[in-house]
Formats: structure tokens, sequence, C-alpha cells
């Protein structure tokens, strides 16, 4: 098996998704408050990731433009839950050795800019973007 | 009425306000606001792959401490709230989850999700009534008019938060009735305001802050009340300087009830 398509198979397994339910009608993307921030949008990440383009989508932004709002989620009327795949993917890349988005080193530099920074968020940055 | 209460990271720091007024309110309303003995961070966001074990185990460690006091488990923080929430649901529907989590934590009791979790406001909403808030309103907000700001995490997915409706939610407006000012309903008040990635991409941030602003503004709001201490940072830090002044629901709760300290 080629590596994009084991990439697929954990993706599909740790997600839970499964993208062969989606009827394309393109509802996660309108609803995307990121969408004109990412290259590849929601309902791309569900085509590409059933047709096993798993290594265009690590290499994409996209990954750290996705807001988890859940919109997607929430209204996707066949209940596919592209967030989830988003998710997914990210962690594909971040789980690799040395492949952090973020490092907990960055943090200070953040907080020397803006000491009203809320504890929340250096958290969530660590646990979305840092294994 | 007593609950166990579980803070979060952020309410004891940066969102001092949030907690402060949110304890003195249910004392002045007659509830009991335990707080759990040891707790630990969340980790504020919901880890949705399925074999994310280890960062789940903070939240099941204070659900599980909340069932052994016999007690509901009261949040406040939305992103508290979502992580807890959702992890409870999980227990009680995955079974790999709930098995795996056991065997880490050697709990003396197993845990499967029996602790109730209520957001404070679910609080007011189902187990004290808005009604009965209406009584103790001491300083009517007459006159006021108030923009809920929902954002993301209270709402969805809806399936597991089970909050209220999340297109068309009505408890928080339904709390500002209750405290006797008027809501202003807006378009915006359930869009993500773009905070988890107000750290490296504020220009994004900013874009969704200001739509969120004018969209309150242009509905006639005077102010934007929110539950989540990294709303409440992103709409006054990434805001265009002509914002609406925002802060937490639990401020005007305290100021109606006549124990906000001026």
């Amino acid at each position: 098996m080629d590596q994009n398509m084991e990439l697929r198979q954990t993706i599909l397994e740790i997600s839970g998704v499964n993208p062969r339910k989606c009827m394309k009608c393109g509802k996660c993307s309108g609803a995307c408050p990121a969408y004109d921030e990412m290259e590849y949008h929601p309902h791309q990440f569900v085509a590409m990731v059933e047709k096993g383009r798993i290594e265009e989508l690590m290499k994409s932004k996209s990954l750290y433009r996705c807001l988890t709002c859940f919109a997607c989620l929430e209204r996707c009327p066949r209940n596919v839950e592209p967030a989830k795949l988003i998710e997914a993917v990210r962690l594909m890349v971040i789980r690799q050795q040395g492949m952090n988005h973020m490092k907990s080193d960055d943090l200070p530099a953040f907080v020397n800019e803006d000491d009203s920074i809320p504890q929340q968020a250096l958290v969530s940055a660590m646990r979305k973007y840092s294994k | 009425m007593k609950f166990s209460y579980y803070p979060g990271c952020t309410l004891k720091n940066k969102a001092r306000d949030l907690d402060e007024y949110a304890r003195k309110s249910f004392e002045a309303l007659g509830l009991q606001l335990d707080e759990l003995d040891e707790w630990q961070c969340c980790g504020a966001v919901y880890p949705q792959a399925s074999d994310e074990i280890a960062t789940r185990l903070s939240a099941v460690r204070a659900l599980a401490a909340a069932r052994d006091r016999g007690d509901a488990l009261v949040t406040l923080c939305s992103a508290c709230h979502h992580v807890i929430k959702r992890t409870n649901e999980d227990l009680k529907a995955d079974e790999n989850f709930r098995t795996k989590a056991n065997n880490y934590l050697q709990l003396d009791e197993p845990y499967s999700g029996e602790t109730e979790v209520l957001h404070y406001l679910e609080v007011l909403r189902d187990k004290l009534g808005f009604d009965e808030l209406k009584k103790h309103v001491v300083k009517p907000l007459k006159g006021r008019k108030i923009a809920a700001y929902y954002g993301c995490l209270l709402l969805r997915p809806s399936r597991q938060m089970a909050f209220d409706d999340p297109e068309n939610p009505t408890i928080i407006e339904d709390f500002i009735k209750a405290i006797g000012a008027t809501p202003v309903v807006y378009p915006y008040r359930n869009e993500c305001c773009g905070g988890y990635v107000a750290l490296e991409n504020r220009a994004e941030a900013r874009n969704q802050v200001a739509k969120i602003h004018a969209s309150a503004a242009g509905k006639g709001a005077e102010m934007i009340i929110t539950a989540c201490p990294l709303c409440m940072y992103n709409l006054k830090q990434n805001a265009p300087e002509d914002r609406l002044p925002t802060v937490y629901f639990t401020e005007l709760l305290a100021e109606a009830l006549g124990v906000k300290e001026d």
C-alpha cells in the first residue's frame, strides 16, 4: 500500500469519518468562516481524503486556518463531519517527530507582546499545534 | 441546591471577573457552588480523534470527583464546558474510550458518564428557572440593549452539547430579559470569533471580530456579553476602535442582583 493510502486509512480510523457519505452539496464550505483563508476548503478535504490525496493536504497551511468552530460539522446534512477530518490530517503532521506547528518556546514572545492573552489561548495553541 | 464547580485555569487568572461575579451571584441566589478539591486544566480544546485518550483524562478526573460527592458538575468557561461535557458524552457512548480511561485511571469506582454536567447558564435556566431569577433582581437593567455573543463552543456540536438550538439559541436572550434588560438579536451571535488563531493569525481573528461588532451594533446593541475568556480577549484586543463594550454575563448578573461592588 502506498504512503497516501496508509495515511488515509489511519485518518478514517481516528476521525471516524466516512467521506463516501458526502453528497457534495458544499454546505460545509458555505458555512465555514475561514473559507477565504483556506487553500483547500472543507468540502475539498472530504473529497481529497476520499481520493487518498493526503500528502497534499498535510503540506497545506489550511490545516492551521481551520477555526474549529464546528459550523461545518453542525450543518452537514449527511453528518460527514469535515472538522474531524481536518483535525485528523493535522494530527498526522504534528505526531511526526519535529513537526510541531508551534512550540512551547514560542509562547513567551506572544505574552511579552500582549500580556492580556488568556491562559486558555496558550493552552489551546499547544493542544492544537503541538505533540 | 448544591453543585460541584470546575472553574478552569483562566478563571484563576485573566478571567477572575467571570469567576468572582459568578460566585457572588450564586450566593445571592441561594445556590451553593463548591469548587472541586483537586482539578487540573481541561486542556482547553476537545480532542476530536478517537485515539486521543490521555488528553481527555483530566476531564474524566473532574467528572468522577463530582460523582464521588454526589453532585452535578457546574462549569462556566465555554471551553471547559465543551471539553468536560463532550468527554462525559464520550464515556457514555464509546466503550473503547471508557475502558481505556478507566484502565488508566484505576479509580476506586469505575466512571462511565454518570455525572450531570451543567453550564452556569443551564443552572439558571433549568434548575433555578429564569422566573425565579427575576424575583431576586433588585436592580433591573432597564433600557439596556444587550447583545448575547454565544460563539461556538457552547452550542456545537448540538448532538453532544444539547445546550440550546444551535442556529437560533434563546438562553442568553432569556437571561438578559430576566435581569430586566432588552436582548438584541443579531446575525453573528453564533459565528466564530476566531479565538484559536488569535496568537498567530491576528488578521483572520480581526476580520471575524469586526463582523461581530458591526453586526451587533447594526441591530442597536450597546454592549456585548459572553461566557468565554478567549472570546472576551479576542472581542476586545482584536476589535476595531469603535467596538462595543464587552463584559462577562456574570458581571451583569451580579449588577442586577445588587452584589457587584463599584
